[in-house]
């Protein structure tokens, strides 16, 4: 019986702990994409990759990625300063409202939620490589609707 | 009756003519004069050159595939390319502004420097010559 209360009084707390430092205060932000996105945004950003949703990281982080596009992971993702502008906006005004650590990664990827959420017991290390899935930045790979920021567990489709 | 025909056969001799010509190239041409007061003009050959040559890792055709009639994949991220010829993508190079920034990014990516107004349109002559 005092090992039951104990299993339920743990339970009851668990959201508790879960609503602040989840994640070591590295938690994606609720939602994660606003219902109206920036057109801007959604055009320049999935030119080469899929737009991901502010959500996934905090104003820290947009603001740091968006004034490095000279060397965007190797890349010359240059913008005008207008668009540059516009975006950043959209990102750091939409970012993670979960974030209460003083971190800012430039990879989606370096988040505790990220690792905490494709772990290697449940996604082994050989899924990543395969040539379907390329790249734990290709979220599409098994989240087919990534694009709309759709990340439902429901909705994963590993491919072989 | 006689009018009419020869209209016909004007616009069929100037129409190929008139699809061949690009504002974006023309504006590229104005700029080479510039750069080089002994440029005559683009090549299709020289731009088919130009794409497919290798600069460290990457060529031009590396992310847009072997053939500007089909679509390519980015080299890192596996994302589709819409293909590059304007035969095939209409929206290929049709707005300046897309074209020039598109240019100042991917030179930089492949050739680590920009591109001569020279090379630009060398590069649109043979995507323009893509049928």
């Amino acid at each position: 019986m005092k090992t039951l209360f104990g299993l339920a009084l743990a339970l009851t707390l668990i959201p508790l702990a879960a609503a602040d430092g989840k994640y070591g205060g590295e938690n994606r932000g609720r939602p994660l994409q606003p219902a109206q996105v920036n057109a801007k945004w959604q055009q320049e950003c999935a030119s080469c990759h899929i737009a991901y949703a502010p959500g996934l990281l905090p104003a820290a982080s947009w603001r740091k990625i968006m004034s490095g596009l000279d060397k965007h992971f190797g890349d010359d993702a240059t913008l005008s300063a207008q668009e540059n502008q516009e975006i950043s906006a959209f990102l750091v005004n939409n970012a993670s409202n979960r974030w209460s650590a003083n971190t800012a990664p430039l990879r989606i990827t370096e988040s505790q939620w990220f690792k905490a959420k494709h772990n290697s017991r449940e996604i082994a290390p050989e899924t990543w490589k395969r040539p379907s899935v390329k790249s734990p930045a290709n979220c599409q790979a098994c989240h087919v609707d990534a694009a709309r920021a759709d990340f439902n567990e429901h909705r994963i489709k590993i491919p072989k | 009756m006689n009018k009419l025909l020869l209209t016909i056969v004007t616009l069929a001799i100037a129409l190929p003519l008139i699809a061949e010509a690009n504002p974006i190239q023309d504006g590229y041409r104005a700029a080479a004069k510039q750069e080089n007061p002994g440029f005559k003009d683009f090549s299709a050959a020289r731009g088919q050159a130009f794409y497919s040559a290798k600069s460290g890792d990457l060529a031009c055709a590396s992310c847009h595939g072997s053939s500007p009639k089909s679509a390519g994949k980015h080299a890192k991220t596996g994302k589709d390319i819409q293909p590059m010829a304007p035969a095939v993508n209409a929206q290929r190079f049709a707005d300046a502004a897309k074209v020039e920034k598109w240019f100042g990014r991917n030179c930089k990516d492949v050739l680590n420097r920009a591109c001569s107004a020279q090379e630009k349109g060398d590069f649109i002559a043979y995507m323009l010559s893509v049928k």
